[in-house]
């Protein structure tokens, strides 16, 4: 009844082509972008921010990342987590070698370095495919961690190999409060995301799909492979490392190559397999699924406990979380394989043809 | 009407304020980051588990610090730096009414909090692990990694093999055998410096995460053949370590573990591979200590025990939190003695208690804790307070301890925190404090 393109008349291409054809959409996303850059930042408390908005938009970023290799050009990927190791010792080093460096451009160069190792991790996938190529990219994970611990001028010799991030200031101002953070990290996934989501409709991310499809289809109607497999790794690395850059300058302050592991790269696989492979909005269903679901239980379980006086002790409850977690995972992949973006998709259809259904 | 409805809503806030405050004055908040479940999760019961279990006995004993009850709440980090964030934020408006320091057990969760519990004004201790040049407390104000650090129990164990080699050290062939990790990097720097001052021969060989495959590594111990070998194991690195040792036949009473290497856990797995093997550590295992005694009657026998199986009562980790929760304790007791007893204690007060702690062994004999561990006296200067260990040896049951308190090379090593703080400083663009106008 709301949710009615009824009305809406397209007479010229460009309206027929633009992100949200839906008038309803445009408004929607309208009111959410006001909602995260003007009513959140004033409502929200150190611990929002800090906890829980700013890790989960930079995961949703690494999704993007990941989301843009896997789900639009098919190339299984295991080294997000070791690109935004890329991203975050790079961006850490432009700012600290190069005097008066912008924060931003740091961050930039940072997603850049990230890229260019992608493509040379890339290369394998012109030979290999699937869980083959999966593999090699786990050889990216385990160099790269290596690497940072094995050479100490990367971590500028710290004895322990953690690098601890400069100030954030951009344009003269030192962004030290969770909300400013909050707002700069949000800027630039806001950004970057409407990047991805007009790439992925652009000829390039067209051609990704045909590659992903059946790449011989893909070579044989005049797409190049290599340079089309080597686009993909390259953006999505930017991506995973900007990613990374924010998640050492902006969430923890301090980070060590430890700290990007394997399973990090898992939990952003999952996050895209849970979210839907092949969406941008996929990638922060996923993001928020993976990452708030457990604090949520976490912050819950004890209180349903408490009402209910049951006698749980700390460890039980984390136990209890875990394996609900894990039920809820199976659940949403066996109710919808696609993921929770292919759910909303089905609800906003439904919602198309209430209250009346043919 | 207007002005009647505003004063009533100015009374009722009041009236919430006060009653609230009436409510938290009474009682001291204390924030603890634990972890039961993950990789990690055996070791954090036993510490966790002593370190409530005094402050239950606190409670049950001395009816809380001066007067006021200790309260706390716990969440689990899973050893995971997000989630120990996550905790940290959540628990964080409570601790600015009132907190002690936090504890975290873990190194990586350590360090992403050193730059927030200064903003936040909320002590972060770090007994044992965490960022050692913190004891620069001029860069550092907020971060203490109290009773000593890696980097002193290396130079520490080095004098305890020198006592043994009869006074000197030269021309002896030393492996250092570390996780490839932070926490194994750490006293690599002071290995060296020991290596060029005592003239000893030294051979670094990482471990990678981890490290339950050890072939490798003995292989080139065995064709060494060095004098000793220092171990920076953690988790399940170590009783592979000590098994893989006993297969090539290297001794394990030349063998010389951290204090992360040397507890029950690691050696009942290793069976009796592990008998005759040493470790440093900062505090003693075992029931003999009055005060662990005193806890498993007083608060074990009020039913309001921690631990699910008592029987990890007294092992080196139970004691550990327990030390670690006196420590704590003793800096809030400082803390009120300046400012006002019978008032719960606020983040930069118990920081101030931390900075000026001086636990002299008549006090530790007092609380019971004579020996658990060595006497601690901080300032500004000095985070570390002490810097001493005791050697023990694993006799096959239990651990031995084997040394009196032994002291790392301070003239050596705390240079090396300063130019590391003065680094950080400079990177961070810290301004460091004037620690002579401390008071």
């Amino acid at each position: 009844m709301i949710y009615r393109e009824a009305g809406q008349f397209k007479t010229r291409y460009a309206a027929d082509q633009q992100i949200f054809p839906i008038r309803q959409d445009r408004i929607s996303i309208l009111i959410l972008l006001a909602m995260v850059f003007l009513v959140i930042p004033a409502m929200a408390s150190d611990y929002w921010f800090s906890a829980i908005l700013i890790p989960f938009l930079i995961f949703s970023l690494a999704a993007l990342g990941l989301n843009i290799l896997t789900g639009y050009a098919g190339q299984l990927s295991l080294g997000s987590a070791a690109f935004m190791a890329v991203g975050a010792y790079a961006a850490y080093n432009f700012q600290l070698r190069i005097e008066e460096i912008p924060i931003l451009l740091s961050f930039v160069l940072g997603g850049l370095t990230a890229a260019g190792v992608g493509i040379l991790f890339g290369l394998p996938s012109l030979w290999i495919k699937g869980f083959y190529l999966a593999v090699a990219t786990l050889a990216a994970q385990f160099f790269i961690v290596w690497c940072l611990t094995k050479f100490p001028w990367l971590s500028n010799y710290s004895s322990s190999g953690v690098i601890s991030t400069q100030k954030l200031i951009l344009f003269g101002h030192e962004f030290t409060s969770p909300q400013e953070k909050y707002l700069l990290v949000l800027t630039i996934v806001t950004v970057m995301a409407l990047a991805a989501k007009n790439l992925v409709r652009s000829s390039t991310g067209r051609a990704w799909m045909a590659v992903r499809d059946m790449d011989v289809a893909a070579a044989v109607i005049g797409i190049r492979l290599m340079p089309t497999k080597l686009l993909a790794f390259a953006v999505s690395s930017f991506y995973c490392g900007v990613a990374g850059a924010l998640y050492a300058f902006c969430y923890l302050g301090s980070v060590e190559p430890d700290g990007f592991s394997l399973d990090m790269s898992f939990r952003i696989l999952f996050m895209i397999i849970i979210g839907g492979v092949g969406s941008i909005l996929g990638s922060f269903l996923g993001a928020a699924f993976i990452l708030l679901l457990p604090i949520f239980l976490d912050i819950t379980l004890p209180q349903i406990a408490g009402l209910l006086g049951l006698p749980f002790s700390n460890a039980t409850v984390s136990h209890i979380q875990i394996l609900l977690f894990g039920t809820l995972i199976m659940f949403f992949l066996i109710v919808e394989p696609h993921g929770l973006a292919r759910l909303w998709q089905i609800g906003k259809e439904k919602l198309r043809l209430w209250p009346f259904p043919h | 009407m207007i002005k009647v409805r505003k004063s009533v809503l100015m009374t009722a806030v009041s009236i919430t304020l006060f009653s609230q405050a009436a409510l938290t004055a009474e009682e001291q908040f204390f924030p603890v980051l634990s972890y039961r479940v993950g990789p990690y999760g055996a070791n954090g019961q036993a510490f966790f588990g002593g370190f409530i279990d005094y402050l239950n006995y606190v409670n049950l004993k001395n009816n809380g610090i001066n007067g006021v009850k200790l309260v706390w709440e716990e969440c689990e980090t899973e050893y995971n730096n997000a989630k120990g964030i996550e905790c940290y934020e959540r628990l964080k408006d409570k601790a600015k009414v009132s907190t002690g320091p936090i504890h975290t057990m873990s190194t990586g969760v350590a360090y992403a909090l050193i730059d927030k519990s200064v903003e936040d004004h909320i002590p972060l201790a770090m007994v044992g692990y965490g960022r050692t040049d913190a004891v620069d407390g001029s860069v550092f104000p907020y971060a203490f990694p109290l009773v000593s650090t890696y980097q002193m129990q290396a130079s520490a164990i080095l004098k305890f093999i020198k006592e043994k080699e009869k006074g000197s050290l030269e021309g002896k062939k030393i492996v250092y055998l570390y996780h490839d990790s932070a926490y194994g990097k750490e006293p690599i720097v002071a290995l060296q410096e020991e290596a060029k001052l005592n003239k000893f021969d030294l051979t670094l060989i990482p471990v990678a995460h981890p490290g339950n495959e050890q072939g490798a590594q003995w292989l080139q111990i065995r064709r060494e053949q060095p004098d000793y070998v220092i171990f920076w194991g953690w988790g399940v690195m170590n009783q592979t370590a000590i098994k893989a040792a006993q297969k090539v036949g290297f001794p394990r009473d030349r063998i010389i573990g951290s204090w992360w290497a040397g507890s029950e856990e690691d050696t009942i797995p290793a069976g009796d591979a592990a008998t005759g093997y040493m470790s440093a550590t900062w505090n003693v295992s075992g029931k003999d200590v009055p005060l662990i005694a005193d806890i498993e009657k007083v608060v074990y026998g009020a039913g309001k025990g921690n631990l699910q199986d008592p029987s990890r009562i007294g092992t080196i980790l139970y004691n550990r939190g327990v030390s670690a929760a006196v420590l704590s304790i003793e800096a809030m007791l400082k803390a009120q003695e300046k400012y006002g007893k019978e008032k719960p204690v606020t983040g930069e007060q118990v920081r101030w208690g931390m900075e000026n702690l001086d636990i002299t062994d008549a006090r530790l004999k007092e609380i019971g804790a004579t020996d658990l561990l060595p006497e601690i006296k901080t300032s500004c200067m000095d985070h570390e307070g002490s810097g001493k260990i005791k050697i023990q040896q694993w006799d096959g049951a239990q651990w031995v301890p084997v040394s009196g308190w032994i002291e790392g090379n301070k003239e050596l090593i705390h240079p090396l925190f300063k130019a590391s703080a003065e680094q950080y400083a400079k990177e961070k663009g810290i301004t460091p404090r004037d620690c002579s106008k401390e008071s």
